[in-house]
């Protein structure tokens, strides 16, 4: 009983903590600005641990958190695993190999406004689908291993990027390419010079897209079969043997290697396109 | 309108790449029957038989159109080899989830914009769950959600009760819509902030001169500005209930609706039920937004927006 008092007393004290410095006069500050989400999230953290363990929930409904922590640091080994083959095979190869072939369909086809026209609203529609669908018929044609998963994933991104790519390249606007026209600039110079930089908001917005569907799709491609490693392999194994935590561990993975292939893709957009009003603050 | 010829054009450049795929995918299998039977094929035969398998690598269109037809016309919608079933066993479960996820959304979008203290400590793990694979957890809630019992929609006595049997979408329904609300909670919740926060400035000071209250400024300014924010997160909503419900179908027990038919059909390697089920997932999905596309620009014409 101690343990369901205590942490709602501590979420009702963290709470009056957050309401307090949302509206100090303090609340502008960077500082600030993390402290209040970190401790909103620790709070949801401990919570967890404390009604999980004073109202003895079993394990195999919801684990604390703290044996999470345990089983993710004493099975390193077999997560690193299952994270090289589902996300550095299958996710990250389908996704260079998605958004490369994306990008080249939408340059190639940049010249001719009758395919765009056509492409476009056939894409729009393809990437509305639920393309996941998919999986279980490139798994038949490319194996279990993570080739199929790569596959998957290169389904996935491929529309998202191409019509993201195509709306970037006619960014830019009239008055810039009769400018380029004036200067005498071939077609690959307004290409390189004008229209891809001018692109590089879209395209990253297509890339950002793509991040989480790939690993959406590398995944969830596991479910319908794969070698005895994988993410999606071990947390429908895991879950079948009831081990619950050893799921939250292999899902702690999958949010943080989400996150930051979000956060690599949003550096570089940072980097790529520091011109956007966007990226200036 | 002139975009059609480009859209037609395209779309029978795909169908032909499909034909051509299903003929050279599938003369394998053919050849090797031949060899074995010890014939010789001419082209023409190939063809005719790499368009006709029973289980082909990959089906010709026009198998997969009577597949379709015959699962969705000549079936009973009561049986289970009918896609109309196993497609409102899917449909419910998105619905259901749809519903409950966009409401909770909503709310949580409102309490966001009226307190900073919950925009400040919700609103960033809001954008952060963006980017993981929430999907992850399906498997592991619909086991969960079976071991406490928390299954059916109405339980089978009140189901029984009410409608004298127990309607077979409302098995299973619960870790399916559950899954479902989850995915589209969150681009509910994004949309909405962005939308309730839509008026500038100039607008709100102008509810402010006219001495309008909070709720007043909530019902006639946030609310009806934020619409056009809030159609587009229900077609990104409704799409990714529709995918949480498919995926959840993998591990739901009994393997039913469209997800399940995918599976059943990977396991016994049924190519042509595969195919039937994703164009019935496909053809359910561009109706799901083309419904709330059309409520979209019904409403905006009515608010006098442009849509």
């Amino acid at each position: 009983m101690s343990w369901v008092i205590g942490s709602l007393a501590f979420w009702a004290v963290m709470t009056w903590i957050n309401f307090w410095l949302a509206n100090s006069p303090l609340r502008g500050t960077r500082l600030v600005k993390l402290f209040v989400p970190a401790v909103f999230g620790i709070t949801l953290l401990v919570v967890w641990e404390g009604l999980v363990r004073g109202l003895q929930v079993p394990n195999v409904i919801l684990p604390p958190p703290t044996a999470i922590a345990t089983q993710f640091a004493s099975s390193l080994d077999i997560l690193w695993v299952d994270f090289v083959q589902t996300f550095v095979k299958g996710a990250l190869s389908g996704y260079i190999i998605g958004c490369g072939a994306a990008f080249l369909t939408a340059v190639m086809i940049d010249r001719s406004p009758f395919l765009q026209r056509g492409l476009l609203p056939v894409g729009n529609f393809i990437a509305a689908l639920p393309i996941i669908g998919t999986a279980p018929i490139l798994v038949m044609w490319f194996g279990f291993d993570w080739h199929s998963k790569a596959a998957v994933v290169v389904v996935m991104v491929f529309f998202p990027m191409l019509v993201n790519t195509v709306q970037g390249l006619a960014a830019s606007d009239h008055m810039q390419r009769d400018l380029m026209r004036t200067y005498g600039a071939s077609y690959p110079q307004t290409l390189l010079k004008l229209r891809l930089p001018a692109a590089m908001p879209f395209i990253f917005n297509g890339l950002k897209i793509s991040t989480t569907l790939a690993l959406i799709g590398a995944i969830v491609a596991e479910f319908f079969g794969s070698p005895i490693r994988g993410m999606g392999f071990r947390i429908s194994t895991e879950v079948g043997r009831l081990s619950l935590d050893m799921v939250w561990a292999e899902i702690t993975v999958a949010a943080l290697a989400g996150s930051a292939f979000y956060g690599v893709v949003a550096m570089i957009e940072k980097g790529v396109t520091f011109w956007h009003p966007s990226q200036r603050s | 309108m002139r975009s059609i010829i480009p859209i037609l054009t395209v779309v029978a450049a795909l169908m032909a790449i499909w034909y051509a795929g299903a003929i050279l995918m599938n003369s394998k299998w053919a050849l090797d029957q031949a060899e074995r039977a010890g014939v010789e094929l001419s082209l023409s035969e190939i063809v005719t038989d790499t368009l006709a398998q029973e289980r082909p690598v990959l089906p010709a269109p026009h198998q997969v159109v009577t597949e379709l037809w015959q699962t969705t016309f000549e079936k009973n919608i009561t049986s289970k080899r009918s896609l109309i079933f196993h497609g409102w066993i899917t449909l419910s479960a998105t619905l259901l989830g749809f519903i409950f996820g966009t409401g909770l959304g909503v709310l949580l979008a409102v309490g966001i914009v009226y307190s900073r203290a919950m925009d400040m400590s919700v609103m960033p793990w809001a954008i952060a769950s963006q980017t993981i694979p929430i999907l992850a957890i399906a498997p592991m809630l619909v086991v969960v959600m079976n071991t406490i019992g928390a299954t059916d929609f109405l339980g089978k006595e009140t189901s029984e009760a009410l409608f004298g049997t127990q309607p077979a979408f409302m098995k299973g329904l619960l870790p399916k819509a559950v899954i479902a609300a989850y995915l589209s909670f969150f681009p509910v919740v994004v949309g909405m902030v962005k939308g309730l926060r839509a008026p500038d400035a100039m607008q709100l000071d102008l509810m402010r001169t006219y001495s309008a209250s909070g709720a007043a400024t909530f019902w006639k300014l946030r609310l009806p500005s934020s619409m056009p924010y809030f159609f587009t997160s229900l077609k990104i909503g409704i799409a990714a209930s529709l995918v949480g419900a498919i995926v959840a179908e993998l591990s739901a027990s009994p393997i039913r609706g469209l997800g399940g038919r995918m599976l059943t059909g990977s396991y016994y390697g049924q190519t042509l039920q595969i195919w039937a089920a994703l164009i019935g997932a496909a053809v359910l999905a561009a109706a799901l937004v083309g419904l709330i596309g059309t409520l979209q620009r019904g409403t905006l014409r009515r608010m006098g927006m442009k849509p």
